[in-house]
């Protein structure tokens, strides 16, 4: 951690960014649009490690993804709101949607909290499903507003293009990142922390639960909201089926296999369970074969990995001084 | 009108039976391991594929075909048991995740084998009776058969709990598993007994119902939220919670299903189950918890 301020982090860090630069040239138009996807994903899981700090496991948040979206679309197409502002009014609703569904929800906990999502998730989709107007029943809302080119004299920058859409959507999902990161590392993150290691505890030392909860239910509402409103101006349709309970489930694969502990965990399970679902299954053409193995990773990192892949990183450090320390 | 009401009615014995299947070896495994088992409706749906291969695909006698699906799903159970929940037993979450796991596993499997179309199965017997002396209330002799075996199962399970040696070592384990260890009761050997007896129970309600309902690889989804609903309703670690659960819970979707649609019925079953966890977290008939 002393190495924060250091040269070597912020080089890391700055070579990062040149290769995110760089990334999308190098690669053919699907894995483009792929990566666009990626970057959203980053934004899904990241804030939904948010909610899991407190301690709680939701089956919800795909669906408040999608109430950013539907919300973002629905303000875009039916109300005429410019689409660059119809997006975090998108995620204002979300994070409203969250606030109110708190009441009921946070009444629970553990086991009983992650069923009562999931049942407050699927009634919110069947809705979607059920009422035609205005949400189109179950084939969705098509035609969603795009967003709009951005003219400054000669540079005519199209969103069409997915190297575009990827550079607009990582300055968002980048900017979140950051706000998220400075938000845990404040007051109100680090009590969160300590609800999530020792509810009683905190609450002993006058920290309302309850509360914090709620704050953290709203936050992660609001950033997967937002992560929604990208993907469906990008996708032009959004549908109920998107947001069902096996987008949930590859979520909840990404964030265990990367682990919850910081916020590179989650980053680093997208990243490399999406890395390894084009590489391996697209190329091979067993596109099939997908939940397959990420059942089969789901299940060998509870069993072998319960930390994730991030706990990989101090554990071959720990084992390479123990070798050394021996000889 | 009455004919109607009748008939609706018929139609809803024969939905909590089924559900009723489920639910209780969910609330099996939940009472003896702890563990929330979210591939439960694929066991079902892997039930209903043994009929598709032995009885639809080979042409063997359906009562073999559900035969073979009680023993192939009971087995795969005690696998699950060894496999997943065992190594994981200290921690809850963990058995549910890894059953979620094993979900998307089993799904692209039977995709993989059989595709991810619906298969057509031939109705073992056409036959119908009219009960009541009406003609507008028709039972399918298929839907007595998944009535009657439910009936015969959740008996036998009873008696089997109530009256056996094993059966109370099964109840010890559920209520306190260090109190039953000290008394010489193996929790693994009562552990993989209730997995085998869940699992199994699941695997008949999918074979003898593989004819009625849609069988394709991912109906497991439907089955699994209805036997949520219904466990949460009847209150955790409450056989006779989700009995009672399903009945209620049969009659209700059935007759929502019928007066309205089964979209809205779905939205009024969640809402129950939301406003039982809200109001009274234990459930109908649940205990309260120990802390």
């Amino acid at each position: 951690m002393q190495e924060r301020n250091g040269w070597g982090y912020r080089a890391t860090l700055a070579a990062v960014f040149v290769g995110l630069i760089v990334l999308p040239h190098v690669l053919s138009f699907s894995q483009k649009e792929v990566l666009v996807f990626l970057v959203i994903n980053v934004l899904v899981v990241v804030s939904y490690r948010l909610l899991t700090l407190t301690g709680e496991w939701s089956l919800a948040h795909m669906v408040i993804v999608g109430v950013g979206a539907y919300a973002s679309t629905l303000l875009a197409k039916r109300l005429g709101i410019p689409v660059p502002l119809a997006m975090p009014l998108g995620a204002v609703v979300a994070a409203l949607t969250a606030y109110v569904l708190s009441f009921p929800l946070f009444r629970m906990k553990a086991f009983y909290f992650l069923i009562g999502s999931f049942a407050a998730g699927e009634v919110i989709r069947l809705c979607w499903k059920r009422f035609r107007e205005p949400f189109g029943g179950p084939k969705g809302i098509k035609l969603v507003p795009s967003f709009p080119d951005i003219e400054i004299g000669f540079v005519d920058v199209s969103f069409f293009d997915p190297v575009n859409y990827y550079y607009f959507c990582l300055i968002v999902v980048t900017v979140s990142l950051v706000l998220l990161h400075r938000f845990e590392h404040s007051r109100i993150g680090l009590t969160f922390h300590a609800i999530h290691w020792q509810d009683k505890l905190a609450e002993a030392v006058g920290g309302d639960t309850r509360r914090y909860r709620t704050l953290a239910f709203v936050i992660a509402s609001f950033f997967g909201g937002l992560a929604g409103a990208l993907l469906a101006h990008y996708l032009g349709t959004v549908n109920p089926n998107q947001f069902d309970v096996e987008a949930m489930v590859y979520v909840l694969v990404w964030v265990i296999v990367g682990g919850t502990a910081t916020i590179y965990g989650p980053v680093v399970g997208v990243v490399t369970l999406t890395v390894v679902n084009e590489i391996v299954l697209r190329e091979l053409g067993m596109d099939q074969a997908r939940p397959l193995l990420y059942g089969a990773i789901l299940i060998a990192s509870i069993l072998f990995l319960p930390d994730g892949l991030e706990s990989l990183g101090p554990k071959l450090k720990g084992a390479f001084a123990r070798t050394r320390t021996q000889v | 009108m009455t004919e109607l009401l009748l008939q609706t009615c018929v139609n809803a014995v024969y939905a909590a039976s089924f559900m009723a299947l489920i639910a209780v070896g969910l609330m099996l495994i939940f009472g003896v391991m702890g563990v929330v088992n979210f591939a439960h409706g694929e066991l079902f749906m892997l039930g209903a594929y043994c009929v598709v291969f032995v009885y639809a695909d080979r042409e063997f006698p359906f009562f073999l075909a559900v035969m073979i699906g009680l023993v192939f799903v009971g087995g795969l159970g005690i696998l699950m048991e060894r496999a997943l929940f065992r190594p994981v037993r200290d921690n809850p979450l963990a058995g549910l995740i890894a059953s979620i796991g094993l979900l998307l596993m089993l799904q692209a499997a039977i995709a993989m084998g059989f595709g991810v179309r619906m298969e057509h199965l031939p109705p073992p017997s056409q036959a119908t009776f009219h009960l009541f002396g009406l003609d507008g209330v028709v039972v399918a002799l298929q839907r007595l058969y998944v009535i009657v075996g439910a009936g015969i199962v959740l008996v036998s399970l009873w008696l089997f709990l109530r009256r056996t040696r094993f059966g109370w070592a099964l109840r010890a384990c559920a209520q306190d598993p260090e109190a039953a260890a000290l008394q010489g009761i193996s929790i693994n050997g009562t552990a993989r007994l209730a997995m085998f007896i869940a699992a199994a129970m699941a695997g008949v309600a999918g074979a003898l119902a593989a004819p009625l309902v849609r069988t394709y690889p991912y109906m497991g989804h439907s089955v699994i939220v209805t036997a949520f609903i219904v466990t949460i309703v009847g209150g955790l670690g409450s056989l006779g919670g989700a009995v009672v659960a399903a009945i209620l819970y049969g009659f209700v979707h059935t007759f929502v299903t019928t007066f309205s649609d089964g979209v809205v019925a779905d939205i009024v079953g969640l809402l129950l189950m939301l406003f039982v966890l809200v109001l009274r977290p234990t459930g109908l008939l649940g205990v309260r918890e120990r802390d």
